[in-house]
């Protein structure tokens, strides 16, 4: 393609917007793995099971019905999970946790074709939020717009979470180091089943607003699972401004692949994160934690 | 402590984010049914997960259906039938699974498949080990043309079989001549053999290709692409996409209301019942469609909804038909050596396909003659239920036309096995 201005940064704006899907994808991922250094494989299953119990909700209770039910019910499961199997393995070797949620995955897919079946389910982007704003040249549509809306609300209500409530001053102690914490006799429990919900939360909330767009099918969350380390790891491990950072820059530079040259769009992800790590080996904001290194 | 002595953790979420990415995470659980050894063993082999896991577990379904109702039936030259199943997620995996049949479990034949990639690796494994492959949902052109051997035959259409069949009416239409087409195309085997005879088709009759682009495989978000082809202003977007990157594609086509007509070179009807009739529009190919009007498609329809609980589709037809041919071949000739089985297929032997005109494979590629369709998409007034989603416009080559009529020709195919 050649380069035309307007057309460049029509995709540069689009970018952004496919960004803020990355960012609410990818921001429970980094505050399970900051807090209780879990490195979560079954993230992408969250988001696919959320996307499924969407498709249930909806013919109940609406989109916007499905938007809230499906996210905490996740929450819910990911509480149990955390309480009952996954609490057991903190404190020890990091590939038990990963082993743990890598089955759990692989479980949660192949349950989802047992229940719902193998062929994907027609989901549409509900009446309400169809069509597309056209600013000059430039066309957009209103999901889109109401995905951007979405992940704002996600990013501010977590940072208000984290940054001006009790709890969150225990979640970003517990982050900077979990044992002076402990000794100071307040107990990370709570928060660590907390931040796990809220994690997978994030991902189910991911998974149904991908539902209209990408569809609900089994594999899908196996698909996301893979950019979403992407965007955690570009943007530094425990931090909470790498994540947006990373996940606009991400849908950017993917936007403007596909716009030069497509067959690299998938690869472009991955290019940016070696160059990212080759001159910040942290990350884009990651900062020196003694409990990451 | 020093902190750059090891990373353990920082170190295990990088190495996780590059595994997964190296290797696609889902397994494949064999389907494994220990049997006698009297029994007439037929290997499966179809990617069951991953991006064409919808369509393959389609096909699965057909096989096990067509292998049950020859049990029923009383099996096949007074001994009963097994299907050995295997998950095929990418071309080595395919590999090793085929030899695991053919070695280990004994398997007369493989039935399967519908990645074109893995297709041609499986067919090198057939001429190997001397043992028929009966390709049931691989479309590139390579796999009967550069690619072809004597151990491989080709239910499935060709990419100019499906390109012909709406090419055709396209042509009949006049929809060709001086039109302006922008394709898409999946970056793999199947979508660049694909891109070449469409491409070149479109060409012959007066079109003119304005831009391709190659998509990889398994892409989420097609926006990008759509606000390039909303700026290029095609006349025509032709779709040759795949699995479940057709479904995603349609979906956020419609998202955005252009006006352009879509077409393309190959049509999955399971990816488009997944999109939904909301999203969908239209006139497409299909190599089996279960609304065409044929008494004996209409009961293979009726058993398979009972079974399954959904109608079979273009997928589930193709391994259906492939147990079926080789049943045939095994009964008629009363051998199980994979000689005597290929000598009646290219002797011209004829098969009741489900549809209106038996086919025959042509002896020098070994492709399945047959009809194939155009269908249009439904008035969704007129949608009887979410599996009822074309009206069958015709039958590709018309009734009084030869079914070499959408095939490509001697000079378009280098494949000469007779």
């Amino acid at each position: 393609m050649p380069l035309v201005p307007e057309l460049v940064l029509e995709q540069v704006i689009n970018g952004l917007l496919v960004g803020s899907f990355y960012i609410i994808l990818s921001l429970g991922l980094s505050l399970i793995f900051s807090l209780g250094g879990v490195v979560n494989l079954a993230h992408g299953a969250f988001y696919a099971v959320g996307a499924y119990l969407a498709y249930e909700v909806q013919q109940r209770a609406g989109f916007l019905g499905a938007t809230v039910v499906s996210p905490a019910a996740v929450a819910l499961i990911g509480i149990l999970i955390e309480r009952l199997l996954l609490s057991r393995l903190y404190g020890k070797d990091p590939a038990l946790g990963l082993l743990f949620t890598f089955g759990l995955a692989l479980t949660a897919e192949q349950s989802l074709r047992m229940i719902w079946g193998t062929t994907g389910l027609p989901f549409s982007i509900p009446d309400a939020l169809r069509g597309q704003l056209i600013v000059g040249d430039f066309i957009y549509s209103y999901y889109r717009l109401t995905i951007l809306a979405v992940a704002t609300a996600a990013v501010i209500g977590c940072w208000l979470l984290l940054n001006k409530t009790a709890f969150g001053l225990v979640v970003r102690a517990g982050v900077r180091d979990a044992e002076m914490v402990r000794a100071l006799g307040i107990s990370l429990n709570p928060a660590l089943a907390a931040i796990f919900a809220l994690g997978v939360g994030l991902a189910a909330l991911a998974g149904v607003m991908s539902a209209p767009l990408a569809g609900v099918q089994p594999a899908m969350g196996n698909e996301i699972l893979t950019a979403t380390f992407v965007v955690v790891v570009i943007g530094g491990l425990g931090s909470f401004w790498g994540v947006v950072i990373a996940g606009l820059l991400v849908g950017v530079v993917r936007g403007l692949t596909v716009y030069f040259y497509p067959p690299a769009a998938e690869a472009s992800m991955y290019l940016l994160m070696v160059l990212v790590l080759l001159f910040r080996p942290r990350g884009l904001m990651g900062e020196r934690f003694e409990k990451f290194e | 402590m020093s902190h750059d002595a090891d990373a353990p953790r920082r170190k295990a979420l990088k190495q996780t984010a590059a595994l997964s990415a190296a290797a696609a995470l889902p397994l494949g659980f064999p389907a494994i049914v220990r049997a006698q050894s009297d029994v007439i063993r037929l290997g499966h082999l179809t990617p069951r997960t991953g991006f064409l896991g919808q369509a393959g577990e389609q096909g699965f379904r057909g096989a096990m259906l067509a292998v049950e109702e020859a049990n029923a039936a009383g099996g096949v030259l007074g001994r009963k039938l097994e299907l050995i199943a295997e998950d095929s997620v990418n071309p080595a995996t395919a590999v090793n699974k085929a030899q695991k049949l053919i070695e280990r479990d004994k398997v007369v034949c493989l039935i399967g498949e519908v990645s074109s990639a893995s297709a041609l690796a499986i067919g090198e494994q057939a001429l190997r080990h001397k043992t028929p492959f009966f390709n049931t949902g691989s479309n590139s052109d390579a796999l009967r043309g550069q690619n072809c051997n004597r151990y491989m035959f080709h239910i499935e259409g060709s990419n100019t079989m499906y390109t012909k069949t709406i090419g055709t009416w396209q042509k009949d239409n006049n929809l060709i001549k001086g039109a302006r087409w922008y394709f898409l195309t999946a970056d793999y085997a199947f979508g660049h053999d694909l891109y070449r005879v469409s491409s070149r088709f479109l060409q012959e009759n007066g079109g003119v290709v304005l831009a391709n682009d190659m998509v990889p495989t398994n892409t989420a978000d097609y926006s990008s692409y759509i606000l390039k082809i909303r700026s290029l202003k095609p006349d025509y977007i032709y779709l040759n996409l795949a699995g479940v990157d057709q479904t995603t594609f349609l979906k956020q086509y419609r998202e955005y209301s252009l006006m352009i007509p879509l077409t393309g070179g190959v049509m999955d009807t399971v990816g488009f019942w997944a999109a939904g009739l909301d999203n969908i529009s239209g006139v497409w190919q299909s190599l089996w469609y279960h609304g065409i009007r044929n008494p004996a498609a209409q009961a293979f329809t009726k058993r398979f909804f009972d079974r399954f609980k959904l109608p079979p589709e273009n997928q589930a037809w193709g391994d259906y038909m492939g147990v079926h041919i080789v049943l045939q071949a095994l009964a008629e000739t009363g051998r199980m050596d994979a000689a005597s089985v290929i000598l009646y297929l290219e002797k011209g032997a004829g098969f009741d396909l489900l549809k209106d005109r038996k086919g025959t494979f042509r002896p020098w590629d070994h492709q399945l003659l047959q009809e194939m369709y155009v269908v249009k998409v439904k008035d969704k007034a007129q949608s009887k239920d979410k599996w009822d989603i074309f009206d069958v416009v015709e039958a590709v080559p018309g009734a009084k036309e030869s079914l070499e009529a959408i095939q490509p020709t001697h000079a378009e195919n280098p494949c000469r096995l007779a």
